[in-house]
């Protein structure tokens, strides 16, 4: 899922002074998995900015509305109805959902509520982890499954670096642990650990962010 | 392995001499006195001297300036590159320009993360963002190509080929210990002409590491030399055997450093036995020497570990 994380109210007081009412969006797709965006976290979080805006000395009114997804057109259209009665939004979808938001309303200002981290799995309950750093160009059928580019501080493509801690964690954060250590585990495992030694050449980052602005064109779908 | 690039390392290697290669870290400032500073004390010292590339991720003068202010001074230098600030264009256009001054050996290493930077009293640039566009392995056969085929990663042509004697780093006793010596494998497959290793003071742990790589034919396809950092307190051996991977300090050495009287010469008498140690183990072809901001211990290690004077610098 994509994984966003609350900003600090803080920066939202700061973002949303001189705005009298507000609505806040969010999304029951992603982030209300991960917990950061859906309608529990807008209900949570309503109450919380309308006191911390009464503390500054801008007290404003908040709607709520959560949307099924906010990436997609014909639930955005939703908000036209409540769009008119406010003078600025905050979402706390992803990135997608914002920008989504903005363009569906272009004469509002559309403020971002959360900041949009990574595409992660919920490896427990409360803790999630990257898997995917959506590079263009996969490699886990070479690596068990395991994503080097994502899940190493490093993106190495050819084995560890000499960071790995004597159990197992990577130098960086000692809670995370060192995916080369695990794809070697696997390797190791299925006794395969001689098809690691093959050296894989610098990757194509050309079909990410790396080679512009992404665009999807499909000719069998299009109108 | 030789390919004859020509420099006083590869020769020294190549004459079987038993090599030293010694670290000096650039300043964090402009001043090239800085870096003329500990090469006149070094002269003499080493075979040739790495020029680090913004170790712990602390903006330092860069590793390229400080090797050519290395050359001026008659030392040859040994050019660190990370792949953790520079993609495959910067990297490459960086090497161009280091051979055009002279530069003519070049260590690859991935780097120390930005977030190292932010330890002790610096606050670091740990939210600068990184690039890893090629890995220390992929960068080792950027260089091999540039000097065997005369050719960049993409495959268009360099002007001329560009020679120069290709270094990694091996950290043999970090896990997966059991791939460790095929991934030095990879690197030698990728051109790598010598290794300098993770800091060593576990010498049984080192010689099992060695003696793996010799059963694999890899210590006679390159040259390892075994990285040896000068002790100067118990805390710095504590801290290593704690916070970095793969160098494992034997708790009697701790304790031998704690009680010495003076820890400066008992770090170097370490030092001196540490070199003796390794020196004694078949495949090992040299040291890298490292005395974190303290290099003027350095001669009087090598002095007394008998490796003076050395070739060239009778």
């Amino acid at each position: 899922m994509i994984v966003a994380e609350w900003k600090p109210i803080a920066e939202l007081v700061q973002m949303l002074r001189g705005h009298k009412k507000v609505l806040l969006a969010g999304c029951a797709t992603c982030v209300a998995e991960c917990a950061s965006g859906g309608e529990r976290e807008v209900e949570t979080l309503a109450p919380l900015l309308r006191m911390a805006m009464q503390v500054d000395g801008n007290p404003i009114q908040i709607r709520t509305k959560t949307l099924e997804r906010q990436c997609e057109w014909e639930f955005v259209e939703e908000l036209a109805e409540i769009v008119p009665e406010v003078d600025a939004i905050i979402s706390i979808a992803c990135g997608i959902g914002i920008q989504a938001l903005a363009e569906r309303f272009p004469d509002l200002p559309v403020y971002p509520g959360v900041n949009t981290t990574s595409l992660a799995i919920r490896e427990e309950p409360g803790l999630w982890a990257v898997r995917c750093a959506a590079c263009g160009d996969c490699v886990l059928g070479d690596t068990y499954g395991l994503c080097p580019i994502a899940r190493c501080a490093k993106s190495l493509m050819n084995g560890p670096c000499g960071g790995t801690r004597s159990d197992g964690k990577c130098e960086v954060d000692e809670d995370v642990d060192c995916v080369w250590n695990l794809i070697v585990e696997r390797a190791r495992a299925r006794g395969k650990m001689q098809e690691l030694t093959e050296f894989r050449k610098a990757k194509d980052w050309s079909n990410s962010g790396h080679g512009g602005p992404k665009r999807i064109l499909r000719e069998e779908l299009r109108p | 392995m030789t390919k004859g690039v020509g420099t006083n390392l590869e020769q020294v290697l190549a004459a079987g001499t038993f090599a030293v290669t010694a670290e000096v870290g650039p300043p964090r400032g402009g001043d090239p006195e800085a870096i003329r500073r500990k090469a006149s004390f070094l002269r003499g010292v080493a075979d040739a001297y790495n020029v680090t590339d913004n170790q712990t991720a602390v903006v330092r003068m860069s590793s390229i300036a400080g090797a050519k202010i290395l050359l001026d001074e008659g030392l040859e230098p040994v050019m660190q590159m990370t792949v953790r600030d520079r993609n495959r264009i910067a990297l490459q256009s960086d090497l161009l320009g280091a051979w055009a001054l002279g530069i003519r050996n070049c260590l690859c290493i991935s780097g120390d993360h930005q977030k190292a930077g932010a330890g002790g009293k610096l606050k670091g640039h740990p939210g600068a963002k990184n690039v890893y566009d090629v890995d220390s392995i992929q960068l080792l056969a950027v260089l091999r190509d540039l000097r065997e085929q005369g050719v960049q990663e993409s495959g268009d042509a360099v002007d001329e080929p560009v020679p120069l004697f290709i270094g990694a780093a091996w950290t043999p006793l970090a896990p997966p210990e059991d791939f460790r010596a095929l991934r030095l494998a990879k690197k030698v497959d990728a051109g790598a002409d010598f290794i300098q290793t993770q800091a060593v003071y576990d010498v049984p742990g080192f010689a099992a590491a060695v003696e793996s790589a010799r059963e694999m034919e890899l210590t006679e396809r390159t040259a390892i030399l075994a990285g040896i950092i000068v002790p100067r307190s118990a805390g710095m051996l504590r801290y290593m055997n704690a916070n970095v991977p793969g160098v494992n300090v034997p708790d009697d050495l701790i304790q031998r450093m704690k009680s010495a009287k003076d820890p400066r010469a008992e770090g170097i008498a370490v030092t001196v036995e540490l070199i003796e140690a390794v020196r004694a183990l078949p495949g090992i072809r040299g040291v890298h020497l490292q005395a974190i901001e303290a290099e003027q211990l350095l001669p009087e290690v090598v002095e007394r570990a008998g490796l003076l004077p050395r070739p060239g610098n009778k």
